[in-house]
C-alpha cells in the first residue's frame, strides 16, 4: 500500500460567497476563506505551519499568512498548470504532513476571475516570451487559437468525429450541472436550471462549443485544511480521509494544446492520475458513490468518464443520457453544480463539495457516500483525489 | 542634465522657439474627407475593435450615442496628410524648430516620448475636422541615454467648426545619435529584442509629420499583435516561412521528423538537427470556428485547424479562402503564406482539390 494512503485528511473547508464582483481584493478573499476553513476545522491561525496554492494565484503564501495572523511556516509550495493544480495542492499538503515537514497545511485559491483578470479573454502576451511555455504557445497564438474554450474545442471536434458524439451530448452535461446548481443556495445559478434546447440555442463561443458548454467566470475563494488523519479525528468535524492523491502528465504533454500525440480523443494525463488513484486507494470506479469531475467545458466531462474507467471509449454519451450523471443517476457527478453551475474557483470548490459529501452535509447529498473521486483541470497536466469517510 | 553645446545655436534655437510659441495656434489644412464609415471600418478592423457602436448603424442607434460615432483614438487619422505631403501645405509652428535642430545642430535622431490625447466629445460621420498646432515648449540640451538632445513639445487641437473636439500633447526628443560602441541592431530576433527595438523607434519619421501627424508613421501596416516567440530552437521554421518553405525538423542522427520542433530528439536524444521542406499538402485533422470573444488582429469568425501532413506530423494553422461552414475533418489543404505585417509571415491553409 502506498505510504500516503489514509495517513492524512481534509479537516476543514471554507469559502467566500461566489459572485461576479466580490468588491474586495483577491488577498482579502484568500484570507477570509482561510479563516473560514480553520474555523470549520476548529483550529486557529496559530496552528498552521504550511501553505499551498496555485502558481497562478496572485496571493503569496506569506501575504495570506500575514493577513490571517499565521506565524511561522515550515512548508510552502505552489502547484503549476492552471486548474490542473487543484487536487495537487492537497497532494503536496498531504506529502508534507505525512513526512512530518508540516503538521497543519492550508490549501487555498482566491481570485476575482470575473471582475478582475478573466482567463477566457485573449491575451496577446501569452505567446510573447521565448520561455518553454511561450514557445509552445507560439505554435498556436499567432493563428488566434488563444482562449481555453478554443483549445478545448479542438479536442471536442475530433472526439465528436471519431465517436459520433453531438453537441446535444455535451449539452446533457450542462443541463445536469445546472439542475444540481438550481438547488444549491451557494451556487451562482441557484434556481436557474436550463433545458437542452436553451443549451442548443446559446451563442457560439468557439464551434463546436456553445456558451452553455463553458463554465462561468467567478469571483471567490476556497480554502482547505489538511492535517494527519489521526489528528483530524480529534477535531471539530469528521475527517475526509485522503485515500489517494496523484498528479499526472502524459507523454508529449503540452499546457492545453496536446494536439500532436495519439488520436486527440482521450486525456492521457488524466489516465495517469486515474491509474495512480485506483491503485493507491485499492478501489475502482464501482467503489465511488459520487464524483467531482472538472467541468470548465462540457466535452471533457465525457472524456473523463472514459479515461477514469467509468465506461468504455466512446461510451460516455450513453452514460450521461437519461440523467445518468444527475443526483439520482448511475453516478451523480458534481452534486454542487460544478463550475458550470456553482462557481469557477479553479476546481477548489469541487474538493470542498467532496468533503461535504463525505461528511453527509451537502445540500444535494448523495445517499450512502463512502468514497468520492475528485479531478482537477482537464486538457492540462492535472491531479486527482479519492476522499473517503473514516 | 544640461551640457555644453554650441552656445550660438542654442541662442538662435531658443529665440525661434520663443517666437513660435508666442505666435500661438496655427490652423492646418482641413481633413481631406469628412469623418466616414469606411475609414472607421478599416481602422476598427485593423485594431481588432469589435464595438458595434462604431460600425453597426442599428446597434449604434440603440446605444446612448443614438447613432454611429468614430472611435476617439482615431482622431489623428482624419487629418493625416498621407505618405507624400501635398505641395504647398501650410507649415506648422513646429517644422522650422525641428529643421534647425536637424540641419544645423546635427540632432538627426528623433524619438517620440509623449503622446497624450484628450477627447472632449465623440465625432460623428459627416463632420469635417481641421487641426491647429501650437508649439508649447523647447527644452535642452539634455544628456540622455540616446545621446544629447532637445525635447520639443507641441499641442494639436482638432476642431469641428468652432468647437474643439480633441487635443493632443506630443513630445519628441531630437538627439545627436551616439557612435555605436558595439554591435547593435543585428536583427537577431532570437529573444524578441529586434522587435522591441523597432517599436522604440517608431517616432523616427516624426519630423516630416510635425504637427497633427507627428505620431508613429512607420512605412508599413500596423504590427500584427499575435506574434510568435522565436529562439534558436525554432528560428529555422520562421526563416523558412519567410522564404515560402514549410520546414519540419528532422533529427540529424535518427532521421525522425518532428513538429513542433525542439532542441533534442525525443527518440534518440541527439541534438544534431536539420530539417526537410514539407510538400505543402495536408488535411484537416480537427478544427474550430472561433466566434467569441474578439481576438486582437483577427476578424471573427475564423477557422483554426490541426492539419495532418503526409510527412507524418501535425501543425496548427488557419484555414482560409473558404467559408467556415465548408471546412470539415479530412478536407484536403495546401499551405499558403500570408504576410501579417512588415515582419511576420504565417503559413496558412487553403482548400485543395483531392
Amino acid at each position: 500500500m502506498s505510504s500516503l494512503s489514509g495517513r492524512t485528511a481534509v479537516a476543514g473547508i471554507g469559502a467566500t460567497e461566489f459572485s461576479k464582483q466580490s468588491g474586495r481584493s483577491e488577498l482579502r478573499l484568500a484570507a477570509e476563506a482561510v479563516l473560514a476553513a480553520l474555523d470549520d476545522a476548529g483550529l486557529t491561525p496559530a496552528d498552521v505551519d504550511g501553505m499551498v496554492t496555485y502558481t497562478q494565484d496572485t496571493n503569496q503564501e506569506i501575504a495570506v499568512a500575514r493577513e490571517a495572523g499565521i506565524g511561522d511556516l515550515s512548508f510552502f509550495s505552489r502547484v503549476h498548470y492552471g486548474g490542473g493544480a487543484a487536487c495537487g495542492t492537497v497532494l503536496h499538503a498531504a506529502m508534507a504532513v505525512a513526512t512530518g515537514v508540516a503538521e497543519t497545511v492550508v490549501c487555498y485559491r482566491a481570485f476575482n476571475e470575473r471582475s478582475g483578470r478573466r482567463f477566457g479573454q485573449p491575451d496577446a502576451r501569452i505567446g510573447g516570451e521565448p520561455s518553454s511555455q511561450g514557445l509552445e504557445m507560439s505554435w498556436h497564438v499567432p493563428y488566434g487559437l488563444m482562449t481555453p474554450a478554443a483549445w478545448v474545442a479542438m479536442f471536442a471536434r475530433r472526439y465528436m468525429h471519431v465517436y459520433g458524439v453531438t453537441s446535444e451530448d455535451f449539452g446533457r452535461v450542462a443541463v445536469a450541472m445546472r439542475r444540481h446548481a438550481a438547488t444549491n443556495p451557494a451556487a451562482w445559478f441557484h434556481r436557474r436550471p436550463i433545458t437542452l434546447r436553451e443549451h442548443q440555442e446559446s451563442k457560439w463561443i468557439v464551434e463546436p462549443l456553445h456558451l452553455l458548454d463553458c463554465c462561468q467566470e467567478s469571483d471567490g475563494a476556497v480554502a482547505l485544511v489538511v492535517t494527519s488523519a489521526e489528528r483530524a479525528r480529534h477535531l471539530r468535524r469528521s475527517p475526509a480521509v485522503i485515500k489517494a492523491a496523484a498528479q499526472g502528465s502524459g507523454a508529449g504533454q503540452m499546457m492545453m494544446t496536446s494536439y500532436y500525440r495519439d488520436d486527440m480523443t482521450g486525456l492521457p494525463e488524466m489516465g495517469v492520475v486515474g491509474r495512480r488513484l485506483w491503485e493507491q486507494a485499492r478501489l475502482g470506479p464501482a467503489d465511488v458513490q459520487t464524483a467531482i469531475l472538472y467541468d470548465h467545458f462540457t466535452p471533457f466531462v465525457l472524456t473523463q468518464l472514459e479515461e477514469l474507467g467509468f465506461c468504455g471509449r466512446g461510451e460516455a454519451r450513453d452514460y450521461v443520457a437519461d440523467g445518468g450523471i444527475e443526483i439520482d443517476g448511475r453516478l451523480p457527478v458534481n452534486p454542487h453544480g460544478g463550475q458550470l453551475g456553482e462557481a469557477y474557483i479553479h476546481g477548489m470548490n469541487g474538493i470542498a463539495e467532496a468533503v461535504r459529501q463525505i461528511r453527509g452535509t451537502s445540500v444535494n447529498q448523495v445517499a450512502g457516500v463512502h468514497n468520492v473521486l475528485v479531478t482537477a483541470g482537464t486538457g492540462v497536466p492535472t491531479s486527482g483525489l479519492i476522499l473517503s469517510a473514516d | 542634465m544640461t551640457v555644453t553645446t554650441d552656445a550660438a545655436l542654442h541662442e538662435r534655437l531658443m529665440a525661434l522657439a520663443e517666437r513660435r510659441i508666442a505666435a500661438g495656434e496655427v490652423p492646418g489644412p482641413a481633413a481631406a474627407d469628412p469623418v466616414n464609415l469606411p475609414m472607421i471600418r478599416h481602422w476598427t478592423d485593423a485594431m481588432g475593435d469589435a464595438n458595434p457602436v462604431y460600425t453597426d448603424p442599428e446597434a449604434a442607434a440603440a446605444s446612448p450615442h443614438g447613432g454611429i460615432v468614430a472611435p476617439p483614438a482615431m482622431i489623428q487619422v482624419w487629418t493625416m496628410p498621407g505618405v507624400n505631403r501635398k505641395a504647398g501645405q501650410r507649415p506648422t509652428p513646429v517644422d522650422d524648430v525641428l529643421a534647425m535642430l536637424n540641419d544645423e545642430g546635427g540632432y538627426t535622431g528623433v524619438v517620440a516620448t509623449n503622446c497624450e490625447q484628450t477627447y472632449h466629445r465623440y465625432v460623428r460621420p459627416g463632420e469635417r475636422l481641421f487641426p491647429a498646432t501650437r508649439l508649447t515648449g523647447l527644452a535642452g540640451p539634455k544628456r540622455t541615454a540616446l545621446g544629447e538632445g532637445y525635447f520639443v513639445t507641441w499641442n494639436v487641437t482638432w476642431y469641428s467648426g468652432d468647437e474643439a473636439v480633441a487635443e493632443m500633447l506630443f513630445r519628441v526628443l531630437k538627439f545627436r545619435p551616439r557612435k555605436p560602441e558595439g554591435p547593435v541592431g543585428d536583427g537577431n530576433a532570437q529573444d524578441g529584442a529586434g522587435r522591441e527595438d523597432t517599436r522604440d523607434r517608431t517616432g523616427e519619421n516624426a519630423q516630416d509629420g510635425a504637427g497633427e501627424n507627428g505620431r508613429d508613421r512607420t512605412r508599413g501596416r500596423a504590427p500584427y499583435p499575435l506574434r510568435p516567440a522565436i529562439n534558436g530552437d525554432t528560428a529555422f521554421f520562421w526563416e523558412g516561412v519567410a522564404r515560402g518553405e514549410l520546414r519540419i525538423q528532422r533529427c540529424g542522427s535518427c532521421g525522425e521528423l518532428r513538429h513542433p520542433p525542439g532542441p533534442m530528439c525525443p527518440s534518440c536524444r541527439s541534438t544534431d538537427r536539420g530539417y526537410v521542406v514539407a510538400s505543402g499538402e495536408g488535411e484537416v485533422f480537427s478544427y474550430v470556428v472561433h466566434h467569441n470573444p474578439p481576438v486582437p488582429g483577427r476578424r471573427t469568425p475564423f477557422v483554426v485547424a490541426v492539419v495532418q501532413l503526409p510527412e507524418g506530423v501535425r501543425i496548427v494553422g488557419n484555414v482560409v479562402d473558404c467559408a467556415p461552414s465548408e471546412v470539415g475533418i479530412g478536407m484536403p489543404l495546401r499551405v499558403t503564406y500570408r504576410q501579417m505585417d512588415d515582419e511576420l509571415t504565417l503559413p496558412l491553409w487553403a482548400p485543395r482539390e483531392a
